[in-house]
């Protein structure tokens, strides 16, 4: 399954046999690197060119020439710092509830489920349902369900949990709560995949030493499906720190609530200010690829793919 | 109150709980789509907020929403090709990846896993700013371009896993019998490949057409269903987009649901067999 893909267990198959003929691989190789070196890694390439362009003089909106403006990432993180900040609170935030909800969810499918294999995949297929159903739409559903005028707001109002001037949509709560829904099930499913194949006579024989089951789970359950649980989050916080559809004002979000996500769309298609957009783009990734370096690291699961 | 009694209670609590806390989460996993299911009925004019009466309406005139069904259209030509285009190369790169052994293979590994872990802004920023610079046109030709390429990895990855799976001496039975290496791969590997291939292009085309940031920063003015969506959110959005979602989730439903019956029934078969 795709969703195990930043923790392939070390091989478990017998390796088979070297075969000689190398001029095979690079066939079989060459078209899908090619297309990922010209579609792939030049984008990037040509993001940090971006990143330092200069506009020209006299030119019109979004003409830009090549140059070496440091200046670009100074403005844009300048500018942007609260942004920055949000978008990786709220992921960080949206990966710790999504892994909430998700392990004992996957927990009772993959191990309890475990002698009604059929009824285990049909309540799988429940879990990646949202996956069929657009987005969008599904984050506007949430939308009008915590509007003004629908079912949730009036309720709270009543029990005085919300202000009588109070909203839901475009709070804080309200984009933290759309990305935890949206990533869940890309939690889930790595976290599945490893606790469906555990040995669950390892909690058994934590039981036998007079383990508490807290303990054991702790101990063993735990350690046991870590490939699953950084999986899981690396596949939760990545997106969710770069998305901006739960934090746009269509949606769930508002002005108080713009991510880097946001700031990187607005620049780059409405005021086309491709440098403080490319700019942004090249200090989200490198953030990104810090605290997942380091964050792999620690979690001791380094066989990436 | 005696200790007996209330432990026991406790016990049945114990064991009530995880199947408890699973169905309260999936029940939360499908309010939204309830909700796009049941405002797919909404008899409502342009704004499909407001509950205003039940009608079969939308589902029979589909198209009467502008540029829904031309925008739908977009999404699946854009999800077939791009689908098939990453199917092949990804496919490729999976067998080449665990049947040889060669020395940038670490390299090509992070290549692959880099897509997977790049946010998907930072993606459609990096093409748009390519396209941008070589002064291409942004339309269908770029979306397909785009999804093509962050599907590569996934399909890698699903190929990959079914790959290492397979017992190598199946093949060399069909080399011991003679077989040449293109007949022990097209009539033995290749077959037994296709769960794992089928598997991997259902996924492309699900990543595909349900992608808007990527696709957003590359279609110029095409709309595909996800961009119409968005763009239709500033002002309200048509119940017929309701109607096309449902019925894409209840084909998908349907076609994933058939597939583990009959799976479930060979099983029990071959179980018996045993």
């Amino acid at each position: 399954m795709a969703f195990t893909a930043f923790s392939t267990p070390t091989s478990t198959a017998a390796e088979p046999a070297v075969r000689k003929r190398s001029w095979i691989a690079l066939v079989l190789l060459l078209p899908g690197i090619l297309y990922l070196l010209l579609f792939f890694i030049a984008p990037l390439i040509s993001l940090i060119f971006t990143s330092f362009q200069q506009p020209v003089i006299d030119g019109d909106i979004g003409q830009y020439s090549a140059g070496f403006q440091w200046q670009n990432y100074t403005d844009a993180v300048g500018q942007y710092l609260p942004l920055i900040f949000r978008a990786f609170g709220y992921a960080i935030l949206a990966t710790v509830f999504a892994l909430v909800i998700s392990y004992p969810m996957a927990y009772f499918i993959g191990v309890k489920m475990r002698r009604w294999p059929l009824a285990q995949s049909l309540l799988l297929t429940l879990v990646i349902a949202p996956f069929f159903i657009s987005f969008l739409l599904r984050t506007l559903a949430w939308k009008q369900i915590f509007s003004d005028e629908g079912p949730v707001v009036p309720v709270l109002k009543a029990l005085s949990v919300l202000p009588t001037d109070g909203h839901i949509t475009g709070t804080p709560f309200a984009v933290v709560f759309g990305l935890t829904y949206n990533f869940i099930p890309f939690m889930t499913l790595p976290l599945y995949a490893v606790l469906e194949r555990m040995d669950v006579r390892y909690i058994e024989a934590g039981a036998d030493l007079y383990a508490s089951p807290w303990t054991t789970f702790r101990k063993v359950t735990i350690p046991l499906s870590m490939p699953g649980i950084v999986s899981g989050t690396l596949l939760t916080f990545i997106p969710a720190a770069g998305d901006y559809i739960n934090a746009s004002n269509d949606f769930l979000g508002s002005s108080q609530t713009s991510m880097v996500g946001n700031a990187i769309e607005a620049n780059f298609l409405v005021l086309q200010n491709y440098p403080i957009a490319a700019a942004l783009s090249i200090v989200l990734m490198a953030v990104i690829l810090i605290i997942v370096g380091i964050y792999v690291r620690r979690a001791g699961t380094e066989d990436l793919i | 109150m005696p200790a007996g009694p209330r432990r026991r209670s406790r016990i049945r609590f114990r064991g009530l709980g995880l199947p408890i806390y699973t169905a309260l989460a999936l029940i939360f996993l499908l309010i939204p789509i309830a909700y796009t299911f049941v405002f797919s009925f909404n008899n409502s004019g342009k704004l499909n907020i407001a509950w205003q009466g039940f009608t079969l309406d939308k589902w029979t005139h589909v198209c009467d929403a502008q540029g829904v069904c031309e925008a739908f259209t977009n999404s699946i030509i854009v999800g077939v090709v791009a689908t098939v285009l990453a199917t092949a190369l990804g496919t490729a790169i999976a067998i080449a990846l665990v049947r040889y052994r060669f020395r940038a293979r670490s390299l090509i590994s992070l290549l692959l896993f880099l897509p997977m872990a790049t946010p998907e802004v930072v993606l459609g920023a990096g093409l748009a700013a390519q396209f941008l610079s070589l002064g291409v046109n942004k339309g269908l030709g770029t979306i397909i371009i785009a999804h093509t390429m962050f599907c590569i990895s996934f399909v890698v990855v699903t190929v990959k896993a079914r790959v290492s799976s397979l017992d190598p001496a199946l093949e060399e039975a069909g080399r011991d019998l003679y077989g040449s290496a293109a007949a022990v791969f097209w009539r033995i590997t290749f077959p037994l490949l296709v769960p794992g291939i089928a598997a991997a292009a259902l996924l492309s085309f699900a990543l595909s057409f349900d992608d808007f940031i990527i696709t957003n920063f590359n279609s110029g003015a095409v709309d595909t269903f996800p961009k119409f969506i968005y763009i239709a959110a500033a002002r309200g959005i048509p119940a017929e987009a309701n109607v096309i979602a449902s019925a894409v989730f209840i084909l998908a439903i349907v076609i994933v649901v058939v597939a583990q019956v009959t799976r479930a029934a060979r099983a029990k078969r071959l179980a018996r067999l045993h």
